[in-house]
């Protein structure tokens, strides 16, 4: 590599794409798992569930991703747990998004109609048949456009993969960049990419949001 | 000018107003024409409004009653006709529509009062604001104006403490504490129950009594009878018959005589 | 496996653990301030009946809410630079994340400015109120009050982002941590206690909004009702 902006740097740019993608697919897979174990703890009947689940989102909406990648990567090596950055990244990434998909979740099914439960209650079903059948079924269409719209939080927060070494999107580019040393055109082309990645999402999420009805906000910068 | 207006307001409620006034009108609409798109709401609409006189303004739901009153106040842009209003050019582009707005108080049917603020802070914001009236003072202007609608005690209660009736006579205070020289009521009681209208047409009238210059769309027909100084019959975007309320015994057209054989 | 801890060796460093966390929240108060101000700004733009006004602010929002907070902070470093600029790298974190947390903050204005019914707006007119005065009496105080939840948790989230700004030599909390780490090999004993520290941080921004909005809100402190 070296001199300019070549075929070989838009092919390694791309593959770190690929990895982006992945890494979202791996957060999403699961964070999703792990989140609606979460939401469904947060909604128990059994109170110590709901504080201990209650207890698990404060604490991890209370940390940044990039410590708890920090703490995965390089902590667990230094007390002698040697994982692969795609194995931290992966677990760090799943941890964090099944705090704020539980939480999201958790306000979707809550949202589902009081006389819902109970008419479900009043057919005798038992509580996991309710969920199953009635609660859920419901649940998940109003839960369609905010878990759209953090799906590009997710994205976004794989880029903090690169801050370990992974080579994903970003990594890519500052690979290439100590090359070339070009860094506002190369990383003007990263946000680019990210943003293609994105923005169809983010729009998708809008038009599920305006035709569900109910605005909700998906926060989180990064 | 708060003082030409508190003169003005003195005036009128010593009474002298109507009867020692000059017949320049406080409002007068000349052949007022306005469209919504395609759809004509006011067609040539003429009348006028002297000093210290209640106008009541009557006719169907899209008979452009509303529409008539909101474009005294330029809430409403017209296509064409004249609207003076206490000396302003209404229809006049250049106008200076917050010298109009001082010049005028409107209440309206949904309250709007400010939701953030108590009733005192409420009343104060405008002239504070607006005619840079000191704190002290706009309290004590605060405490009269609540005290003529008679809530004198909900100062520092906010609006929803307080019941329909309650926030739209704390939203008439507001208004008269800008101390205007004509009133606009749009439709005022429909947004309340029926036990709350009357507290707040009680309060409308002792301020005809004391000789405000206002201008009423209303539903109510009763209290329009026993109000009005003059009657205005809103069909189809025209006046279609006007006088003094007694031509609500004795109407002319078949339109007015059905609307009032329909609100009976 | 015989994993043996040495907290003190990492906690004895605290003087440095508190000087990152008071340059986090040094960081996390200027962007919320300067972000809080644009966002409020960028509301009203995105309002705009001038066409070009609203698609400016349109653009500047979803540039940034579609694209890594990292990368941005890249751009702003590099950009500057480029442009012969030389900050130090305490002011290129501020002023990312002001631009970062600006555009989320214009979109949560612009909810709570789109939540002020037309009859206050009408109310105020009526009342002879200047645009500006009807702006800030009738609907930026009620529409910060309405979206006031949101708006703090997103400075929270703001500053737990902050800790992206380790990545250009920002001297804030994860920075120290990660200078530690090296010094102590001490890595996982100090990752757990910065995760720890940061869930502090978050606690003490909360209560502090918490304390702002019974401040500015009275109406909210005296019926506890939402707006």
């Amino acid at each position: 590599m070296g001199g300019h902006l070549n075929g070989n740097h838009l092919l390694f740019l791309g593959q770190g794409m690929l990895w982006t993608f992945g890494l979202s697919v791996i957060a999403l897979g699961g964070g999703g798992i792990a989140g609606f174990i979460v939401a469904l703890c947060r909604v128990s009947p059994s109170r110590w569930l709901r504080i201990a689940s209650g207890a698990y989102v404060q604490l991890i909406q209370g940390m940044p991703l990039l410590v708890i990648m920090f703490l995965a990567y390089f902590g667990l090596a230094a007390i002698g747990v040697q994982v692969s950055p795609l194995a931290a990244v992966g677990a760090s990434l799943t941890v964090y998004v099944s705090a704020y998909l539980g939480e999201i979740w958790r306000g979707c099914i809550r949202s589902v109609p009081r006389p819902q439960w109970e008419a479900a209650e009043g057919l005798a079903l038992s509580r996991a048949q309710r969920m199953r059948m009635v609660i859920l079924p419901q649940a998940v269409r109003i839960a369609t456009p905010p878990t759209v719209g953090f799906m590009v939080q997710i994205i976004k927060n794989t880029s903090l993969a690169s801050v370990v070494g992974f080579v994903e999107l970003t990594r890519a580019g500052q690979i290439i960049n100590n090359s070339l040393f070009e860094p506002f055109l190369i990383y003007s082309i990263i946000a680019l990419v990210y943003f293609v990645l994105c923005f169809p999402i983010s729009r998708l999420s809008h038009r599920l949001e305006r035709r569900g009805g109910a605005a909700r906000e998906t926060l989180t910068p990064a | 000018m708060p003082e030409i207006a508190a003169i003005n307001q003195k005036a009128n409620q010593a009474g002298i107003g109507p009867a020692t006034a000059p017949a320049s009108p406080v409002v007068m609409l000349k052949d007022v024409h306005k469209s919504f798109g395609s759809l004509k709401v006011l067609d040539g609409v003429s009348f006028e409004v002297g000093r210290g006189e209640v106008t009541v303004i009557i006719g169907r739901s899209g008979s452009g009653k509303s529409t008539a009153l909101r474009c005294i106040d330029r809430f409403e842009r017209i296509n064409s006709g004249e609207i003076l209003v206490c000396g302003h050019r209404v229809d006049d582009p250049g106008l200076d529509l917050r010298a109009l707005r001082q010049d005028v108080g409107i209440v309206f049917q949904s309250y709007n009062l400010f939701p953030h603020l108590t009733i005192e802070q409420n009343i104060i914001l405008a002239p504070c604001a607006v005619k840079r009236v000191p704190k002290p003072a706009a309290k004590e202007l605060a405490r009269r104006v609540l005290a003529q609608v008679g809530l004198e005690d909900k100062l520092h209660a906010y609006p929803e403490q307080l019941s329909g009736g309650q926030q739209q006579r704390a939203a008439i205070a507001r208004s008269l504490a800008m101390q205007p020289k004509v009133m606009l009521f749009d439709e005022v009681t429909s947004a309340l129950d029926p036990e709350l209208t009357g507290e707040v047409l009680k309060v409308i009238e002792r301020l005809a009594a004391d000789g405000m210059t206002m201008v009423m769309v209303t539903h109510e027909m009763g209290f329009a009878r026993g109000i009005a100084d003059q009657i205005v019959f809103m069909h189809r975007g025209r006046v279609h018959e006007a006088g003094p309320p007694e031509m609500l015994a004795s109407p002319r057209t078949p339109e007015l005589s059905q609307f009032v054989g329909a609100g009976l | 496996m015989h994993i043996e801890f040495d907290f003190p060796a990492v906690l004895e460093r605290w003087p440095s653990f508190l000087g990152g966390a008071v340059l986090t929240l040094e960081l996390a108060f200027i962007a919320t301030l300067f972000g809080g101000i644009l966002g409020a700004i960028g509301a009203i733009g995105r309002r705009s009946r001038n066409r070009s006004v609203a698609n400016i602010c349109t653009i500047y929002v979803e540039a940034i809410r579609n694209t890594p907070l990292l990368v941005q902070i890249f751009l702003v470093y590099f950009g500057l630079a480029s442009i012969g600029l030389k900050f130090s790298a305490f002011s290129v974190a501020a002023l990312a994340l002001v631009i970062n947390v600006g555009a989320y903050t214009t979109e949560i204005m612009r909810a709570g400015f789109d939540a002020i019914p037309q009859g206050q707006i009408e109310a105020a007119e009526g009342l002879a109120l200047s645009r500006l005065q009807i702006y800030w009496h009738v609907i930026l105080l009620p529409a910060m009050e309405k979206v006031y939840p949101s708006l703090t948790s997103q400075f929270v989230l703001l500053m737990l982002a902050s800790s992206v700004t380790s990545q250009i030599s920002a001297e804030e909390l994860t920075a120290v941590a990660n200078y530690i780490q090296s010094d102590t090999y001490r890595a996982f004993e100090t990752y757990i206690l910065v995760a720890l520290a940061y869930v502090v941080l978050s606690l003490i921004m909360r209560a502090g909004f918490w304390g702002l909005g019974m401040l500015i809100f009275p109406r909210q402190r005296r019926l506890g009702t939402p707006l």
